[in-house]
C-alpha cells in the first residue's frame, strides 16, 4: 500500500483558488443583462399593510419589476410552510420584506424603493416569549390551522406555538420525592446573528416553459430545488439550482432564504437574470438568526449527586416564522437533559412566535442554548450539595449501557463523554484553582461542560456520490454536500484515495454543486456530511473497485477474488507482478489485437440514515439520532471580584471524533467554533427597542470576536470509533461551541461564586451579580 | 464625473468615476478585481482590504476619487502565474482558509504588515489584523500563517 491515507493532514482543495482571489462567489457573478433586487422592509413589528402603492416605482426609467405580496400568493418553508415571499396582508417583524424591486443599477432599484409608498395600520407586539404564550396574546399568525407541515410537527391554532415536544421517561413525581435536594433555576439567552462574511445573495433567471436557473449562496442545492419546487408550484427538473463558492454558512444558508424573491422578480422582468445581495444590516435585519430560549429547569438531585428527576421547560423566541425553528426545537428536547442518564424526565418544549426576525438553524441547531441552561444548572446544583462539578458529571455521565431521555441504549459503538471530560479536567489542571498567586482582587475560576449531539434531520435523509475515472486514470468524485469551508471535500478525497490505493492528487473532487448534474444530498447540515457522504464514498469506491476487478479479471485470466487493488493497479495477487494499471481500465481496456472490454467506468454509491423513528408525540420515545458526537471544555478564568471584569486564560476542548480522517481540518473545525461559541458567550446578542425595533445591526453594535480576542486554545482529539462511520468517523462541525457559553459561566462562578443565568456572560451583569451578592 | 489616474498591482489606469463611487465597486464591478469581497460596506469586516500606496485600507468605505494618483495593490497581484506569494504559500501551509471569503483581505493585511514590520510580534499580529473578521478559522492558524510568512521572508525565526 502506499502512505497511511486515512488521519493525515492533506492540504485542504481549492485552497490555492481561494488564496489567490481566483474563487469566485455568487457575490462575484455577473450574467449578461443583469438586474439588481432591491428589498423595502417594514419599519415596524407587527402591522396591518393597508396600502401599497407602487405607481412611481413602476415609471421610473430602469425599472423592470415591482413586487409585492399581494402578486405572490405563495407560502415557503422546510419542515412548517409559513413563510411569504414578500408580506401579505400584514408585517410580523421589524425588517420583513414588503416589496421588491427589480432595476438596471443598484441605485435606481433604490431609488425606485424609496418611491414605493406603504400604510400601515400598528397593531400590538409581542416580543417575549412568555407573555407570547399567555392566553390573551397577539397572534402573529393567525391562520395556523391552515399551514402545512411535515407530519411531525403540531401547531396550535389560536396560540403562538407552531410546536411543542414532549419528552416523558419515568415517573417524574417519584423522582421528586425520591429526591433529597430539589433546586430550580431559570435561565435566558438572546438571539444571535451567524455572521457569515458572506451575506446571502441568489441570482436568479427565469425561462420559457417555466425553467429557472439560480446561482446562489446555498448550503443545500436540493433543498432549495425542493422548496421552491413546492412553494412555486414548478417542476423539480426544470429548476437547475448551482452553488459555486459559498462564504460560510453555519445554518444560515440552509434551507430557503431570497431564492424565490429572484425566481419571481426575474420572471416578472421577461427573464432577465437578477441579483440580490444582502447588505450587512439586511442581513442582521431581514435574515434569520439563532432563536433566543428561556429555560425553567427544576432538579432533583440525592445527597450522593445522582440526578433523580429533571422537569425542563424550553420556550424558543422562534421570531416571526418558523419554518425551520420547529425542528429545532424538536432536535433539542431529544438531547434536552445533556449528555446524562436521569431516570426520571418531564421536559417540554416548545416552538413560540413572535414579533421580532425569525429563528433558523444555526451550529449546533439548539444544542447550545439548552446546554446553557443544563451545564449552568449541574454547576448550580453542584454548589448547592457541596459537591465537586466534575464528580456530578462523572456520577451521571452516560455511559455504554444507560439509556438515554429517547429511549436510545448507549452501545460500545457510543463515543465517551466521560473521557472527554477527563481529558480537559486534566489539560486545565481543574483541581488546582487557588488564586495564591494573583493580585489582591482577582480571583482564579475554572469550569467544566460537557456536550452532545445528533444529527437532527428526517428518518429518511439520504445522500449519494458518483465517481468517473478521467483517461489518465484520475478520477473524478461528484457530491451534492457542499463545503463552504468544513474541509468535507479534503476528507472524501483522502477516502477515495485509500479505497482505490492512488494519491490524492489524483483525486479531483468536483467542485461547484449542480443539481442538474450532481446526485441527490439531502442538505449539507448538522455534521452529517462526512459521516453519511463518506460511507456513500466508500460504496461508490467498492462498486469501482469491483468494476475494476472484473474488466482486469478477464485479460489477467484469473477470477475477481484472486485480484487486489494497489497503487493504482489491479494486481494478480498471488503474481504482484502481473497488473493492469487503473489508466489502461480508465476508458475501457483494449488487447493488443486491438479488441476492447468494458468502456468508460463510473461507479455509485449511496446512504440514508439508519433505523431511525419518528419519536412519539406524547412520550418523545424513539430513536430520532444518527450518531452522537460527545465532548467537554475546560476554561481557566482570571476575574476581578470588584468590577466582574474577567479574562478567559484558556480553553482545553476535546471531542470524540471516532476516528479524524483529516487531523488539521478536525482541529480548524475545533478552532473556529470554539471561537464562534466564545462569541456567543461573551459578547453577542441581539438587543432590540421596546416596540421591536433591532438596536444591533452593524458590526459597531454587534461585536464578533476578532484576532485579537481569542484566548489559548488546547484542542483534543479522542478516538473511539463508531462502528458504521466511515472508518469509525462521527460529525464534529458544530459541536466545538457547544457548551463554550456555559463553560465560561460555570469558571465565573468557580472563581467569584456568582450565579450567572444570562448570556452572554458580560462584566455589566457579573458586576450587578457581585452588587446584589453584597447586598444579601 | 471626474477622470482619475491610478495604478493597479502595477498597470496604469485612466477612469471617469462618479464623486460618490466607491473604490471597492469600481474596482470589483468596472476592473474586475473581484478578490476583494463586500463583507459589512461599512469598514468594520476587513473583507474589502486593498494596498494604497503602501497602507492596508478598506477599500468600501473609500471613494474612487481618492484613488487619484494612488498606487493600489490587490490579491490578484500578489501571484503570478503559477508563483505565490510567501504569504500565501504560508496560509496554505498553517491551514489559515475555510471559507476564503475574507482570505483575500487577510492576506492583503498581512502583506501591509509585514512590508513595514518584518518581524511582528504577535502583539503587533493581533493590532494589524483585528480589523479583518473571520468567522470560520478562529484566527490561530491565520496568526500561525503571518508568523510563518515573516519567517519565510527572512525575519526572526522565534
Amino acid at each position: 500500500m502506499t502512505e497511511e491515507m486515512i488521519g493525515k493532514s492533506v492540504k485542504r482543495i481549492k485552497a490555492l483558488e481561494k488564496v489567490t482571489g481566483n474563487a469566485k462567489f455568487v457575490h462575484d457573478i455577473e450574467i449578461q443583462g443583469m438586474l439588481h433586487a432591491k428589498m423595502k422592509l417594514s419599519p415596524y413589528a407587527h402591522a396591518k399593510i393597508v396600502n401599497i402603492d407602487k405607481t412611481k416605482a413602476e415609471s421610473l426609467p430602469g425599472v423592470w419589476a415591482v413586487l409585492t405580496g399581494k402578486e405572490l400568493p405563495y407560502k415557503v418553508g422546510l419542515y412548517l410552510v409559513d413563510k411569504d415571499i414578500l408580506a401579505v396582508n400584514k408585517v410580523r417583524y421589524q425588517g420583513e420584506p414588503v416589496a421588491a424591486v427589480a432595476a438596471e443599477t443598484k441605485e435606481i432599484a433604490e431609488k425606485a424603493i424609496e418611491l414605493i409608498e406603504v400604510e400601515y395600520e400598528k397593531l400590538d407586539a409581542v416580543l417575549d416569549v412568555q407573555k407570547a404564550v399567555e392566553e390573551d396574546a397577539p397572534l402573529v399568525h393567525e391562520n395556523l390551522a391552515e399551514l402545512e407541515s411535515a407530519p411531525v410537527f403540531f401547531p396550535k391554532p389560536g396560540t403562538n406555538i407552531a410546536h411543542h415536544t414532549k419528552i416523558r421517561k419515568g415517573d417524574i413525581n417519584k423522582g421528586f420525592a425520591k429526591a433529597d435536594h430539589i433546586i430550580e433555576n431559570e435561565f435566558t439567552l438572546p438571539m444571535v446573528d451567524h455572521t457569515a462574511m458572506e451575506t446571502h445573495t441568489s441570482i436568479a433567471q427565469w425561462k420559457p416553459g417555466r425553467k429557472v436557473k439560480i446561482w446562489t449562496s446555498a448550503q443545500s442545492p436540493f433543498a432549495v430545488r425542493d422548496l421552491l419546487a413546492n412553494g412555486l408550484n414548478l417542476n423539480h427538473e426544470d429548476i437547475e439550482v448551482i452553488v459555486p463558492y459559498v462564504g460560510g454558512g453555519f445554518g444560515g444558508k440552509a434551507g430557503i432564504h431570497f431564492e424565490p424573491l429572484v425566481t419571481c422578480l426575474s420572471r416578472a422582468a421577461d427573464g432577465r437574470p437578477v441579483k440580490i445581495v444582502m447588505s450587512r444590516e439586511e442581513e442582521f435585519n431581514s435574515v434569520p438568526v439563532r432563536q433566543g430560549l428561556y429555560s425553567r429547569l427544576k432538579t432533583g438531585v440525592n445527597e450522593d449527586g445522582e440526578i433523580v428527576a429533571q422537569e425542563t421547560e424550553f420556550l424558543w423566541d422562534s421570531g416571526a416564522n418558523a419554518d425551520y425553528g420547529v425542528n429545532v426545537t424538536r432536535a433539542a428536547a431529544t438531547a434536552g437533559v445533556g449528555p446524562y442518564e436521569i431516570k426520571n424526565v418531564k421536559l417540554d418544549s416548545k416552538t413560540v412566535y413572535t414579533n421580532k426576525i425569525f429563528g433558523t438553524a444555526y451550529r449546533g441547531f439548539g444544542h447550545l442554548e439548552i446546554l446553557w441552561a443544563i451545564e449552568r444548572q449541574m454547576d448550580l446544583v453542584a454548589k448547592e450539595i457541596e459537591i465537586s462539578p466534575y464528580d456530578i458529571r462523572m456520577k451521571n455521565g452516560l455511559e455504554v449501557g444507560s439509556v438515554t431521555i429517547t429511549g436510545e441504549h448507549i452501545g460500545g459503538s457510543h463515543g465517551r463523554v466521560k473521557e472527554c471530560l477527563r481529558e480537559v479536567a486534566k489539560e486545565i489542571d481543574f483541581e488546582n484553582r487557588d488564586s495564591d498567586d494573583l493580585p489582591a482582587g482577582k480571583k482564579r475560576g475554572k469550569g467544566l461542560a460537557t456536550l452532545h449531539k445528533a444529527p437532527a434531520m428526517p428518518t429518511n435523509t439520504g445522500t449519494a456520490a458518483f465517481l468517473k475515472f478521467n483517461e489518465n486514470g484520475t478520477i473524478n468524485l461528484t457530491v451534492s454536500l457542499t463545503d463552504y469551508g468544513q474541509g468535507t471535500y479534503t476528507a472524501l478525497a483522502q477516502i477515495v484515495a485509500d479505497q482505490l490505493d492512488m494519491p490524492v492528487d489524483k483525486v479531483n473532487v468536483v467542485w461547484e454543486n449542480n443539481t442538474e448534474t450532481e446526485p441527490y444530498d439531502w442538505q449539507t447540515v448538522a455534521s452529517k456530511g462526512l459521516f453519511m457522504s463518506g460511507n456513500a464514498v466508500i460504496k461508490a469506491s467498492q462498486d469501482m473497485v469491483q468494476q475494476l476487478k472484473e474488466i482486469a479479471s478477464e485479460p489477467l485470466r484469473c477470477s475477481v477474488e484472486d485480484l487486489l487493488i494497489e497503487d493504482e493497479k489491479v494486481k494478480v495477487r498471488h503474481h504482484l507482478d502481473k497488473y493492469i494499471s487503473f489508466k489502461e481500465l480508465a476508458m475501457g481496456y483494449t488487447y493488443e489485437n486491438g479488441n476492447a472490454i468494458g468502456g468508460p467506468l463510473i461507479a455509485r454509491g449511496n446512504y440514508i440514515a439508519q433505523g431511525l423513528t419518528n419519536i412519539d408525540p406524547e412520550t418523545g420515545q424513539g430513536l430520532p439520532a444518527l450518531d452522537w458526537t460527545y465532548g467537554a471544555h475546560g476554561v481557566e478564568v482570571i476575574v476581578d471580584e470588584e468590577t466582574g471584569e474577567f479574562e478567559v486564560v484558556k480553553i482545553a476542548s476535546a471531542f470524540d471524533v471516532g476516528k479524524a480522517i483529516n487531523k488539521e481540518n478536525v482541529i480548524g473545525q475545533i478552532q473556529g467554533g470554539v471561537i464562534q461559541g466564545y462569541g456567543s458567550a461573551v459578547m453577542e446578542g441581539y438587543q432590540f427597542s421596546e416596540d421591536g425595533r433591532l438596536l444591533t445591526n452593524t458590526f459597531t453594535d454587534y461585536k464578533v470576536p476578532s484576532i485579537a480576542d481569542i484566548p489559548e486554545l488546547k484542542p483534543i482529539i479522542v478516538e473511539n470509533a463508531q462502528e458504521d462511520g466511515p472508518y469509525g468517523a462521527r460529525g464534529v462541525a458544530e459541536h466545538p461551541m457547544l457548551s463554550i457559553p456555559s463553560v465560561i459561566g460555570n469558571a465565573v462562578q468557580d472563581a467569584i461564586g456568582v450565579k450567572i443565568k444570562e448570556m452572554p456572560v458580560i462584566p455589566e451583569k457579573i458586576f450587578e451579580l457581585i452588587e446584589s451578592k453584597k447586598e444579601e | 464625473m471626474k477622470t482619475i489616474n491610478f495604478t493597479v498591482n502595477g498597470r496604469n489606469y485612466e477612469l471617469d468615476v462618479k464623486d460618490n463611487e466607491i473604490l471597492l465597486d469600481m474596482l470589483r464591478e468596472k476592473l474586475h478585481f473581484t478578490g476583494a469581497k463586500e463583507g459589512c460596506g461599512e469598514g468594520e469586516c476587513g473583507a474589502c482590504t486593498v494596498i494604497m500606496d503602501g497602507q492596508a485600507v478598506t477599500s468600501c468605505i473609500i471613494l474612487a476619487v481618492e484613488a487619484d494618483g494612488s498606487d493600489i495593490e490587490t490579491i490578484e497581484g500578489q501571484s503570478v502565474g503559477e508563483e505565490i506569494s510567501d504569504i500565501q504559500e504560508a496560509f496554505i501551509e498553517e491551514n489559515a482558509i475555510q471559507c476564503g471569503f475574507c482570505t483575500p483581505g487577510m492576506v492583503m493585511s498581512t502583506k501591509a504588515l509585514l512590508d513595514r514590520n518584518p518581524d511582528p510580534s504577535d502583539e503587533d499580529i493581533d493590532i494589524a489584523l483585528s480589523g479583518n473578521i473571520c468567522r470560520c478559522t478562529g484566527y490561530y492558524s491565520i496568526r500561525n500563517a503571518v508568523k510563518r510568512a515573516a519567517e519565510k521572508k527572512g525575519g526572526s525565526q522565534s
